[in-house]
């Protein structure tokens, strides 16, 4: 399904890291794992084609994702360190406006539907600026409810600022996405974040040059 | 795909109408500008008359100038460009959106009320409406010059100060067509062909800026 192919990253004039291959069937998770800095995020970006690489590319079903573009783009979704929520719209104007961006098509009962699953029962037409960051991040995190039909899920720390009841819901959530047969990619410094056969470990931190 | 471009147009209109203070600024901007001229200057009809063409339009383009950095700017720094670009509709549509949605919050008013300012400059009822319509054609060749002065300085340490210098040179044929619209019909001439030069401007930049955009923003995102 995903395949990467010789990648290489340069931010700057550091190599973050070079001939890097993999190739992920459906079903599986791949943990990207590293120290801070070591460009996990740079690879997810990569991945979802918002970053071109140096050098190599990043194949889906066999084609390079920068021919596909929309096409590739209607069956991802990335979730990135910045929550996508605007603070003057309610939670739930913020996950239409997200799911219609995406390309879904999501009516209101659905939305809220999908944050009352996130613990955001009473929150749901509060503006997203009194929000707590956790919120905030439940919020963003809620379009993947809403996104189990999309093969593949880019989670960027997709754990931080969650409490521990929505970390095991989220952790839940994957679990169900990958047991569906669909391949999640995520970073975290969580060692064995979930409980699945099919985890896939890559750690940058050996690969620093 | 039209779903998308009617989204972003009601999801920009929206935080426009809960952030009313942006909005007004740069309107008010717009009318106090205008109308310092007059008091400046003087009561002499025959002066105000000529000058207002061209201090309207230049207060203007000043005005809808003040509005461009935000029009990516939030966008960018809370993700949610980022989602556009990831986003299943076309890079292009997205940026027609919100180039329409900065237009009727910032353009628009400025027309609507122009007439009401030119008052005070002593125009006679024919040039309001020929100011008011080379307006109407104008402002939108404005948001769209400027969305793409927007999308290169994003993220940008003094974008602001940069994105003047940038998008006032590319604005300066606007102006001397759209304040032209107005001093060949107060010489008694007729106004077609400005007014046909006006909307090519419209036609060029509304076919080719949306695609300028996107490409300036996906540099943006690297």
């Amino acid at each position: 399904m995903l395949e990467a192919v010789n990648l290489e990253c340069v931010r700057g004039d550091r190599t973050l890291f070079s001939d890097l291959s993999f190739s992920l069937e459906s079903g599986v998770l791949l943990r990207v794992a590293g120290t801070n800095g070591s460009g996990k995020t740079s690879l997810l970006r990569i991945l979802c084609g918002l970053l071109s690489p140096t050098q190599g590319e990043v194949r889906w079903r066999g084609s390079d994702i920068r021919s596909l573009r929309e096409e590739y783009w209607k069956e991802i979704i990335y979730l990135g360190h910045s929550n996508a929520v605007k603070d003057e719209l309610t939670a739930t104007e913020n996950l239409m406006v997200a799911c219609t961006l995406a390309g879904m098509d999501v009516d209101r009962e659905q939305a809220s539907a999908a944050l009352r699953r996130f613990g955001l029962a009473h929150c749901e037409a509060l503006p997203a600026k009194v929000l707590s960051q956790g919120q905030r991040r439940r919020v963003s995190l809620a379009r993947l409810i809403l996104s189990e039909k999309l093969p593949l899920w880019i989670l960027d720390e997709p754990f931080i600022a969650l409490d521990t009841a929505a970390v095991d819901y989220m952790q839940t959530l994957i679990a169900q996405h990958v047991a569906r047969g669909a391949t999640v990619v995520l970073t975290t410094h969580q060692e064995a974040p979930i409980a699945t056969a099919t985890l896939v470990t890559i750690d940058l931190t050996s690969r620093l040059t | 795909m039209l779903t998308a471009l009617r989204c972003v147009i009601v999801r920009d209109l929206l935080l426009a109408m809960r952030r009313r203070a942006d909005v007004l600024t740069a309107l008010l901007f717009f009318v106090i500008v205008v109308s310092l001229f007059p008091l400046g200057l003087g009561n002499e009809p025959n002066l105000l008359r000529t000058i207002a063409p061209g201090v309207i339009w230049v207060a203007a383009l000043l005005a809808s100038m003040l509005s461009l950095n935000r029009m990516f700017s939030e966008d960018h720094a809370d993700g949610t460009l980022e989602q556009m670009l990831l986003s299943a509709t076309p890079l292009g549509v997205t940026v027609v959106a919100k180039v329409i949605a900065h237009w009727l919050v910032s353009g628009l008013p400025l027309v609507l009320i122009a007439p009401v300012l030119a008052l005070q400059f002593d125009l006679s009822q024919q040039l309001l409406w020929v100011l008011t319509l080379s307006l109407l054609i104008g402002t939108p060749v404005l948001s769209l010059i400027g969305a793409i002065g927007a999308a290169l300085t994003l993220g940008l340490r003094g974008g602001g100060v940069l994105l003047s210098l940038l998008v006032l040179p590319l604005y300066v044929p606007v102006l001397i067509i759209g304040a032209g619209t107005v001093d060949v019909v107060a010489a008694g001439l007729g106004a077609q062909a400005h007014f046909l030069v006006l909307s090519a401007f419209l036609v060029i930049a509304a076919v080719f800026a949306p695609w300028a955009v996107a490409a300036a923003l996906r540099i943006s995102a690297e």
